[in-house]
């Protein structure tokens, strides 16, 4: 299974661009949190670790078992996705954690890379016509992402349920709708965001009105938004200094460990850090893409094409978020923001993607 | 149709799609910088700004008052630590809750809250509004041990006045209150206050305000997002107030409030040399040191609904005739005008027949044919009655204004009076009627129209015992700096000369000095019961004409009771100290006001240690022989025809 010859091939670039947002995660996440919980902190040394092996392991096994054990993995996941409602601990007015003594599992994390496995295997067998997808062959795969989607959406976690629909719209787009279909729905999800809206909690909506006029009221569900915007401002060009920032040492930015990090990481670095880590993800991206173009078989482009756009989704809508220039939707940072699941995951995500990358000259 | 448009196709020939997927992700990346850049760079100093309001809080530190001490240095006024309770609007999370617990640890309602926030309404943001002055301990700890569960609530102390002496300094020293509107405006080009801070209201902290209030300095600190305080950030230090010595004699001060407290009424003292001021009690008093910071809405009702009238200070705000206590200067002004000598003895009998009514005496046998002395020491009526009929009302009035009467001393106390000295000009003026000779036998005897303040009683008396000389009242004997410069120092100021000659002064207190020493004197017990050579006067003002002659006043009503003085100096041969004192509804001046005297005498003159808050030696007994007072409760038709009762009660106390 371990051929010597993959070393040769292994992309040394793409895995220090990871260690490099990991380390940048945890000195943020240790500012931010080290006066007031430091507890946080010491808990991402356990996180890293464990997410380092599994992102060994994720390099390791070849990723075309994945394919074999894909509908198995769905499966477990699905079931994991049910269970938090029966033995799921709640926080915060969600029900998203499955508490395993020292280690709480959020398995909606996990269903992201069961569903990107699955559909890969999916499309990976379809037979398409030559002008992509039409609505019929849509109906299947859309079950697959549906079932997790209401799943999650329902614990709720809006910002998982959002990624988990764009992977999926990303990953039929990449193998090809048709024009007309594409139009179609789009009319169609427009006509539909009034009754979607009807679904949404209290919060939710206030977040996503506040959006359009943060400032409108301050303290209220724009508080968020403008925090992290006096945050990021701030910083300026070269920021306040590290562990220097006030918004997140003294508390005024929420969540400013997990979904609002990069606001308190931009406050004491200022643009010059920003644009490094906007770097890092674009590198990351960009490096994904070529991972899925230059891979060996469908399955690892597509597998790779999904992966690496959970990444950009993820990336897009929590700086958008952050900066103001999307709604809040709490989706977390890829390997910056704090939360253990979310963490392993995406090392899990990067180590199947150097996993394709090193295997592509290999048949 | 293929059906195989996927499974055919290698990964190297979706290179387009993927080729598509970058410009995605291109223009994304781009569009996140460019926000950055503009969130850093363009709005930076924006967001700099708003990031520094977060985390900082502007705190007033308020200066402490200049200290205030007695002639010989004992501190009466001093400030003493005490939290305050503040609190920053923009940091609260949970209005609902914060004004319940509020409500629960501090009783504050929300009514107060409410006023609170309107008041500071022009505020700058994040500057902390003040809740609630001067907390005691209980809800000091209360409030610190909830602090994390209501974010935006602050403590902080700052310097709390402190008066020593409590009650028995109130009226003189006066109060602090909150700055109300109009004053904040009055005061708005000084730029030394806003809204919510401290201002004297009342004696000599409103007077000198301006020299005992500071300089406020401030703190800014850093908070977290509860509003928790991290750190000091910048201190600007206050500066204090001037300090200030005062005139008063702290023992006499005490020993006449104590002497007064249970009662209705003043005294005054004063040093007949230069006019500073030695005493200065109105009763009944208030505590300042409540009413300066905890007071609540209740005792604040309960002070200006009094009936008595607790925020006057009677010293200078009440308005009595001056009765008996007029009669030397009568005597004086009838002396000089050649209209009686010092040997003219006239026939004071029970009452005096005029127009057809009879004037009586408050001796029921009369005094027989006496001289001016005589009529002073025995403080006859029918005797005066006489004098100024011949002296007529406009040479009287020409006198007692000459004394210093109907016009105000220029005491640096607000609201002075200026009491009233008729004259048939001015009877004219006000009543557009001419003036009736019956008229002038009641302002012989200081009854009828004529009207004094006990300050004013007290600078006639004092002119009497210097010689002649009308000083204006001094209370402030040296304002100094913190740093101990002396910025002024106060110089005795004439209001006048009596332009009365030495013979006929040295008469006027020589009959003074009869009523204390001699045989049937009104206030010989004072010469009896004390060896500090005391001369002065009694007087009853009467408040209400009663037709039952009696002695025992506790059968009299007592708003109907008269008014009981006592105006002297001491000692008579080299006067140290004048003092007056008034008791309302005290009845004889001999047994209810002299007493009170003779303790402020005693307190400043004598060696043995102030009486404080013990009451003297007994006064006489309202029955004793030789302690009548110059006037009985009852008897004398004050108005002649035509004149309505000059005085009415409810005149007397304002």
């Amino acid at each position: 299974m371990i051929d010597r010859r993959l070393f040769t091939h292994f992309d040394w670039a793409i895995l220090s661009v990871i260690i490099a947002l990991i380390a940048i995660g945890f000195a943020s996440i240790y500012s931010a949190t080290h006066a007031q919980m430091p507890s946080v902190y010491r808990k991402d040394v356990y996180w890293i670790g464990i997410g380092a092996a599994f992102m060994l392991f994720a390099i390791v096994l070849n990723y075309q078992y994945l394919e074999r054990t894909a509908y198995f993995v769905y499966g477990a996941s699905i079931l994991l996705l049910i269970s938090v409602f029966f033995i799921g601990s709640s926080f915060g007015g969600a029900q998203r954690w499955i508490s395993l003594g020292f280690f709480s599992l959020q398995p909606s994390e996990f269903a992201k890379i069961a569903l990107i496995i699955t559909l890969a295997r999916y499309f990976n067998q379809k037979m398409v016509p030559d002008s992509g997808l039409g609505i019929k062959d849509l109906i299947a795969p859309g079950l697959l992402m549906t079932l997790p989607f209401l799943l999650i959406a329902k614990q709720p976690d809006l910002g998982t349920g959002i990624v988990i629909w764009m992977i999926f719209w990303s990953m039929a787009f990449i193998v090809k709708i048709r024009t007309r279909v594409i139009a179609g729905l789009g009319a169609l999800f427009a006509a539909m965001a009034p009754i979607g809206w009807m679904f949404l909690r209290d919060y939710q909506k206030a977040r996503l009105t506040s959006f359009m006029s943060p400032e409108a009221d301050p303290l209220g569900s724009g508080y968020h938004v403008m925090q992290s915007k006096i945050a990021i401002g701030s910083g300026g060009l070269l920021g306040k200094g590290f562990t220097d920032g006030t918004q997140g040492k003294l508390m005024f930015l929420p969540e400013h460990h997990t979904d609002f990090i990069f606001a308190s990481y931009a406050e004491e670095w200022g643009l010059v850090g920003g644009l490094i880590v906007l770097g890092l993800f674009l590198a990351l991206v960009v490096s994904g893409l070529n991972t899925a173009a230059s891979s060996k078989d469908r399955f690892g482009f597509l597998m790779a094409f999904g992966i690496t756009s959970m990444f950009f989704w993820q990336i897009a809508i929590n700086l958008g978020m952050v900066m103001g220039l999307l709604p809040v939707v709490g989706v977390p940072l890829p390997f910056i923001s704090y939360g253990g699941s979310f963490l392993i995951t995406s090392m899990i995500a990067a180590g199947v993607l150097l996993n394709i990358n090193m295997r592509r000259f290999i048949f | 149709m293929s059906r195989s448009y996927f499974k055919d196709k290698e990964p190297v020939e979706f290179k387009g799609r993927v080729f598509a997927a970058m410009l995605l992700v291109g223009v994304c990346f781009f569009l996140l910088a460019a926000r950055l850049w503009y969130l850093q760079v363009f709005e930076h100093s924006y967001f700099l700004e708003l990031s520094m309001n977060n985390a900082t809080r502007l705190i007033k530190a308020p200066a402490p008052r200049g200290v205030v001490y007695d002639r010989v240095g004992v501190k009466i006024a001093e400030n003493r630590p005490g939290f305050d309770l503040y609190i920053v609007p923009e940091d609260v999370k949970d209005w609902p809750k914060t004004k319940e617990m509020l409500t629960k640890l501090v009783q504050i309602d929300e009514e107060e809250i409410n006023e609170a926030l309107e008041k500071s309404s022009k505020r700058p943001p994040f500057q902390a509004v003040k809740l609630k002055e001067d907390l005691s301990w209980e809800e000091t700890v209360r409030i610190e041990s909830f602090k994390f569960e209501l974010p935006g609530l602050m403590l902080d102390v700052s310097p709390k006045r402190s008066y020593v002496f409590g009650e028995a300094t109130a009226h003189l020293l006066g109060y602090l209150g909150e700055i109300s509107e109009k004053e904040l405006k009055e005061r708005e080009d000084e730029g030394l206050y806003s809204s919510g801070d401290l201002i004297g209201k009342y004696g000599l902290e409103k007077y000198f305000e301006s020299d005992l209030r500071g300089i406020d300095g401030g703190k800014e600190l850093e908070v977290d997002a509860l509003g928790r305080k991290i750190r000091v950030v910048n201190w600007i230090p206050p500066y204090p107030g001037n300090n200030m010595k005062l005139t008063i004699d702290i023992k006499a001060q005490v020993a006449a409030w104590a002497s007064l407290h249970d009662k209705v009424g003043a005294v005054v003292a004063m040093d007949p040399k230069t006019g500073k001021v030695l005493a200065m009690v109105s009763t009944p008093g208030f505590d300042p040191n409540t009413l300066s910071s905890r007071i609540t809405r209740e005792e604040w009702r309960a002070i200006i609904e009094n009936p008595l009238n607790v925020l006057n200070n009677r010293a200078i705000q009440g308005q009595y005739p001056p009765a008996s206590t007029y009669k030397p200067i009568h005597a004086a002004a009838a002396l000089e005008e050649g209209v009686i000598t010092p040997e003219t003895k006239i026939y004071s009998g029970p009452s005096f027949w005029f127009a057809g009514r009879a004037y009586r005496d408050w001796k029921e046998e009369g005094h027989g044919s006496i001289n001016v002395h005589r009529a002073i020491v025995e403080s006859s009526d029918t005797f005066f009655y006489q004098v100024g009929l011949k002296l007529g009302i406009d040479r009287l009035a020409d006198y007692t204004k000459r004394f210093g009467f109907g016009t105000k001393t220029g005491v640096p106390l607000h609201g002075e009076k200026s009491g009233l000295v008729p004259s048939s000009e001015w009877k004219r003026k006000v009543y557009k009627v001419k003036w009736y000779e019956g008229e002038t036998i009641s302002v012989s005897v200081g009854q009828g129209y004529m009207l004094t303040t006990p300050l004013q009683l007290l600078n006639a008396y004092a002119a009497i015992a210097n010689g002649g000389t009308l000083w204006r009242p001094i209370i402030v004997e040296e304002i100094t700096t913190p740093e101990g410069k002396v910025i002024s120092r106060a110089e005795p100021e004439k209001r006048g000369e009596l332009g009365i000659s030495e013979k006929t002064m040295s008469h006027v207190r020589d009959g003074l000095r009869g009523v204390t020493h001699d045989e049937g004197g009104t206030a010989r017990f004072l010469s009896r019961t004390t060896d500090l050579k005391i001369a002065g006067k009694t007087g009853t003002a009467q408040v209400a004409r009663l037709i039952k002659r009696t002695k025992n006043i506790e059968s009299i009503a007592y708003k109907y009771r008269d008014h009981a003085w006592f105006a002297g100096f001491a000692p008579y041969d080299d006067p140290q100290i004048a003092v007056v004192v008034i008791v309302e509804h005290g009845g004889f001046g001999a047994s209810a006001a002299a007493p009170v005297a003779r303790e402020v005498f005693k307190a400043y003159l004598g060696k043995e240690a102030p009486p404080a808050g013990v009451e003297g030696e007994a006064a006489p007994p309202e029955t004793a022989p030789t302690a009548p007072d110059g006037r009985t409760p009852s008897v004398i038709p004050i108005s002649a025809p035509g004149v309505r009762q000059a005085v009415p009660e409810e005149s007397l106390n304002d």
